[in-house]
């Protein structure tokens, strides 16, 4: 007999204070009805990410984005305003909109005919005169708009449970570390280019699991290394790295440590030249004019390894990129990464410098990505035996089980963090079974 | 034969022998078909495929250090999404001279790649554009530029290999 879903995600984490162990059963990645659990509490009642402010420059740019298995229409109207509507049509749903990006006065929808202005609003219902009065002009004609849509400094997110807390509610302690990505920028931050988008045939956790994570840097990317060590010239230090990794609430973490590479904000390397160290030491010195030494220091020489619950990624370490996840099944993730870049970069060379670095380690065919793919499809295929073999262990740095918020940069803070935030994010539905 | 013709099969056998020593992981030997100011690039599969590396996000724009550093990478054991090696084979075909300046041959080409590994067969697929410069009785490749045509890697979830 099966135990109940309830029963399943209680027992998903084992947790012995006196081993002062931290495990995972392995059957809470591949089980088909935990997946659906979680889109219908995880997915369906946290804040998901949509897209990013500069994606849409002008009135009328939309992209079509999938979320959580909706589509969605992301798009600046006509006044300028950001909006999000579920790109179904309310006459008879098809989507209203089948292109991916473009520019547009109008959604037309290719089954009927009904069209909708970018604000969502109806503009036309085919052959109106064989409706009762009013039809054609009711709300309810209209688009729907996702229940809840909110911003924090350019990120949008959408949030399918109409009840949800605020969005600056939910990112918390979170905001701090958005800010300090932000703030680097002096006239803002923009995407670009387009995504890299790609998948992954493995859980979605696993990646979340993965963004945050710093011990599998050295065995999983020793070729990365090699290579930044050929653009350093040895100049990079080796060994133990300041920093920390911290359990931010809300299945939220972060690790921030000593950059052991070259970034464009602001640590130089000799690859750059002799003249990008001067650039590169003027933005220093500014960050240190806006924000003082210390908050600029960790602005300019550390990196941030960001997990926003349940599926963002911000990740500002060699270059800065914004990395989203949509599961599909339980077994399979589709994967979209945004390049992130002040505004002032535009058309310079420090631009090149961040999209080499992006290049270097970062997207499906740098020099680590791949292999952090390797890894996880591994994991996925052979969880199979997991009633053989049931547990993953996140045992790293569990000093105080009573107070497991902070830790060194290797530790798995951030791994514990997030299984904890979904086991209450679960635990917390009353749709569950 | 007339010299439009011959070049093309000159052209299409070097091609097709840059694609057998891929499928047969000789990588060292593949660099050195390029010149030493090489660009190798892989645009985005969204946007401008001819945009600058400089001013958009790619998929690769290596110079000739980062494609000697890729070449290196993928001769290790620690590439591991590339170790153990995956199957590989290329087939090329629609091969074309588009022009020609200054004895620089720029050509084009289309192709299919199939990558097998773990388990999973991918198949990647789009156009290559070289830029040949002369080279004794061959050509060296300047600029080699992929341009994918999927719509996403999907489901390949990597671009680990030189398609």
């Amino acid at each position: 007999m099966e135990a109940s879903i309830r029963n399943r995600v209680r027992d998903a984490i084992d947790i012995d204070p006196a081993r002062r162990t931290f495990r995972i059963a392995r059957s809470s990645y591949v089980d088909a009805d935990i997946y659906r659990a979680e889109m219908e509490t995880i997915f369906s009642s946290c804040w998901l990410y949509v897209g990013h402010a500069s994606e849409l420059a002008a009135p009328g740019d939309f992209k079509t984005r999938s979320i959580a298995g909706r589509s969605v229409i992301f798009v600046r109207d006509g006044e300028g305003a950001i909006r999000c509507f579920l790109n179904i049509c309310p006459h008879r749903g098809a989507q209203v909109c089948r292109e991916r990006e473009g520019s547009t006065n109008a959604f037309h929808c290719i089954y009927h005919g009904w069209s909708f202005g970018t604000d969502g609003d109806v503009l036309h219902v085919a052959e109106e005169d064989t409706y009762a009065d009013g039809f054609a002009t009711a709300a309810d004609r209209n688009l729907v708009a996702v229940p809840r849509f909110e911003e924090y400094r350019g990120f949008w997110f959408l949030n399918f449970d109409a009840d949800a807390v605020s969005l600056r509610d939910y990112l918390g302690d979170a905001c701090v570390y958005i800010d300090r990505v932000v703030d680097q920028a002096e006239l803002g931050m923009e995407t670009v280019g387009a995504p890299q988008e790609y998948s992954m045939r493995a859980n979605w956790k696993l990646l979340a699991e993965n963004s945050t994570d710093i011990l599998h840097v050295e065995t999983l990317h020793p070729t990365y290394l090699d290579l930044i060590r050929t653009n350093s010239e040895g100049q990079i230090k080796r060994g133990k790295m300041e920093g920390n990794s911290i359990d931010l609430g809300n299945g939220h973490s972060v690790v921030e440590r000593e950059a052991t590479y070259g970034r464009p904000i602001a640590k130089w390397i000799s690859l750059w030249g002799e003249d990008a160290k001067v650039e590169i030491d003027g933005i220093y010195q500014r960050l240190t004019d806006r924000y003082g030494e210390e908050i600029a220091k960790k602005m300019a020489t550390y990196s941030r390894n960001l997990l926003i619950f349940p599926n963002l990624v911000i990740n500002d370490i060699m270059s800065l990129t914004i990395r989203t996840f949509q599961p599909t099944a339980a077994d399979y993730m589709e994967i979209s990464v945004w390049s992130l870049a002040p505004v002032e970069e535009r058309g310079t060379v420090a631009l090149e410098r961040r999209l080499t670095n992006f290049l270097e380690f970062l997207g499906p065919a740098g020099f680590a990505t791949p292999d952090d793919v390797e890894a996880l499809e591994s994991c996925h295929r052979a969880f199979a035996a997991n009633r053989e073999a049931p547990w993953n262990d996140l045992s790293k740095g569990f000093h105080d089980p009573a107070g497991d918020t902070i830790g060194e940069t290797k530790d798995e803070v951030p791994q514990r963090a997030f299984w904890r935030g979904w086991q209450q994010c679960l635990e917390n539905a009353e749709r569950l079974p | 034969m007339n010299s439009a013709l011959e070049t093309r099969l000159r052209v299409e056998e070097f091609l097709i022998r840059e694609a057998a020593l891929l499928d047969d992981w000789r990588l060292e030997e593949w660099g050195q078909l390029f010149t030493e100011d090489c660009r190798y690039l892989v645009p985005n599969l969204t946007g401008d495929p001819y945009e600058s590396p400089a001013r958009t996000l790619y998929m690769i724009a290596d110079d000739s250090h980062h494609l000697a550093e890729r070449i290196k990478r993928l001769g290790k054991t620690t590439a591991h999404s590339e170790h153990p090696r995956s199957k590989t084979l290329r087939l090329v075909s629609n091969v074309r001279i588009l022009g020609e300046e200054n004895s620089h041959l720029k050509v084009g080409s289309g192709f299919t790649t199939y990558r097998s590994s773990q388990g999973r067969t991918d198949t990647y697929f789009g156009k290559h554009e070289y830029i040949l410069v002369p080279a004794g009785d061959t050509w060296l490749i300047e600029e080699k530029r992929t341009i994918l045509k999927m719509e996403a890697l999907r489901p390949h979830g990597r671009l680990s290999i030189i398609v």
